[in-house]
């Protein structure tokens, strides 16, 4: 194990395996939220659930720091990269050889952490930060009606539809490419994990794109 | 076969030595060969260059037939220039229109510093492979063929991987400068045969750390090495790499 971190791969393994553990919470948290467009009621019962759990209580910080260490160990690499080469070129012609998302992930990253922070002030802020941090005790109706008041303002619900797509590029190069640096990959396997992160990409942003639809469209 | 030839304007890196600070210099070129290569052309320029008494551009070439890998050159922004799966020495003029300005750059890597105009020393790939891209083996007599069994896919890999020529066009194609496909390919190859298995767990390690030390970037997964790369090798040796880096040091 000695200085495996302070290699190259293993700096990679660090972003593949906080990459994977937030791609299993983003499946949770897809699942959570369209129970808000089947039912009211059974959105606060996931509401009360999500707050009061202990494990969900455990898995907060430890989701946190997923955060964080996936967010500086992005910085790091970047910036390690940036040094490989001091001298750019004058004429770059890398479209055909590499997807835009590959090229990318660092941009895509800061765009889905600035509506990250945006998102967490106008929803966890109010809810889960008020009970566990706070102390208080939050109704569990409240998720519903948070969401259904900034959903149904069109700007704030298209932003969070241009988030999510901003987030599919990023899952879209994220999820094969942790299988890759993980060295679980072969020349069968990688066409099928670039076909998985597709399917998996497409369901997350579709099924978070649902929910500031149906409230946007007024059938809530 | 057309016999028209080609004028051309060409924008090249000119650097004195490694120290200096370099700039690109425009040279026009007429009644060029569509059916000459990309090198020819280039020798063609600095035959002109030398009868007007100024310095030819300096340029790595060897074999020109797509085995040595010593071309390198960035041409309009592609390693080995605007064609798939070839060495420099295998582009031809035909792939250029008339009239076009075409860019030569040389490799661009803080691993691979410019000597002189377009050529950069690749001793860093060198170096890496003293690390450990080698099989120890005690001289003595030459053993019987087939007394090792090797299935016949995995021969097939190790030998794909093996087609590397240490061009060095993977590192100035990849946008973080990493040399991951060109260590990948030399771990492989010998990670897949029996005789290379022994070594594999330090040889990793060790061409590993001296890739870190030397500068290159890390991997990003983008592709853009295979793609660029003459002799088409994949990715998914770098998968391997990653797997034989891992184990080895869970190991330890």
């Amino acid at each position: 194990m000695s200085n495996i971190f302070s290699s190259s791969i293993g700096k990679k393994l660090i972003m593949s395996i906080s990459g994977l553990f937030l791609i299993v919470f983003l499946l949770l948290h897809l699942s959570i939220n369209l129970v808000a467009i089947i039912s009211k009621e059974a959105y606060a019962v996931a509401c009360e659930f999500m707050d009061t759990n202990i494990f969900i209580q455990i898995m907060v910080p430890v989701l946190a720091l997923g955060f964080a260490i996936h967010i500086i160990y992005a910085i790091i690499i970047t910036l390690k990269n940036q040094k490989a080469r001091p001298v750019k070129y004058a004429i770059t012609s890398t479209a055909k050889a590499s997807t835009w998302a590959s090229r990318n992930m660092f941009v895509l990253g800061i765009i889905v952490l600035g509506f990250l922070g945006l998102h967490l002030a106008h929803f966890w802020y109010k809810m889960q930060f008020q009970h566990l941090v706070m102390g208080k005790e939050i109704a569990p109706e409240t998720g519903h009606i948070l969401i259904s008041a900034l959903f149904k303002q069109p700007l704030y619900a298209i932003l969070y539809i241009v988030w999510i797509w901003a987030l599919w590029f990023h899952l879209c190069h994220g999820f094969w490419s942790a299988f890759q640096t993980i060295g679980v990959n072969n020349q069968k396997w990688i066409t099928r994990w670039q076909c998985i992160a597709k399917i998996y990409a497409t369901v997350v942003a579709v099924g978070f794109t649902i929910i500031p639809l149906y409230f946007l469209s007024g059938l809530a | 076969m057309s016999n028209i030839g080609l004028n051309l304007k060409l924008k090249i890196w000119r650097q004195k030595d490694a120290k200096s600070k370099g700039r690109f210099e425009t040279y026009e070129i007429k009644d060029i060969s569509p059916d000459s290569s990309f090198l020819e052309m280039l020798d063609i320029l600095n035959d002109e260059l030398i009868r007007d008494g100024k310095q030819p551009v300096a340029f790595d070439h060897d074999c020109r037939e797509g085995i040595c890998g010593m071309c390198s050159l960035y041409i309009n922004g592609r390693a080995h220039g605007p064609d798939d799966d070839i060495t420099t020495c295998q582009l031809h003029m035909r792939k250029f229109k008339d009239g076009e300005t075409i860019t030569i750059e040389p490799w661009r890597s803080a691993a691979f510093p410019v000597i002189k105009d377009l050529v950069v020393t690749r001793n860093a790939f060198d170096q890496i492979l003293q690390a450990g891209g080698f099989v120890s083996v005690n001289t003595g007599g030459v053993p019987d063929g087939n007394v090792i069994p090797i299935a016949k896919p995995k021969a097939d890999e190790s030998m794909d991987a093996a087609a590397c020529i240490g061009c060095g066009a993977c590192v100035a194609t990849c946008k973080n400068g990493s040399a991951m496909l060109f260590v990948s390919a030399r771990v492989s190859s010998l990670a897949l045969l029996p005789q290379g298995k022994i070594e594999g767990a330090r040889r990793a390690k060790a061409m590993v750390a001296k890739m870190d030390e030397l500068g290159f970037g890390s991997c990003t997964n983008t592709q853009a090495c295979e793609m660029e790369c003459p002799k088409n090798i994949s990715i998914t040796h770098i998968a391997r790499l990653n797997r034989e880096f891992l184990c080895a040091k869970l190991q330890d």
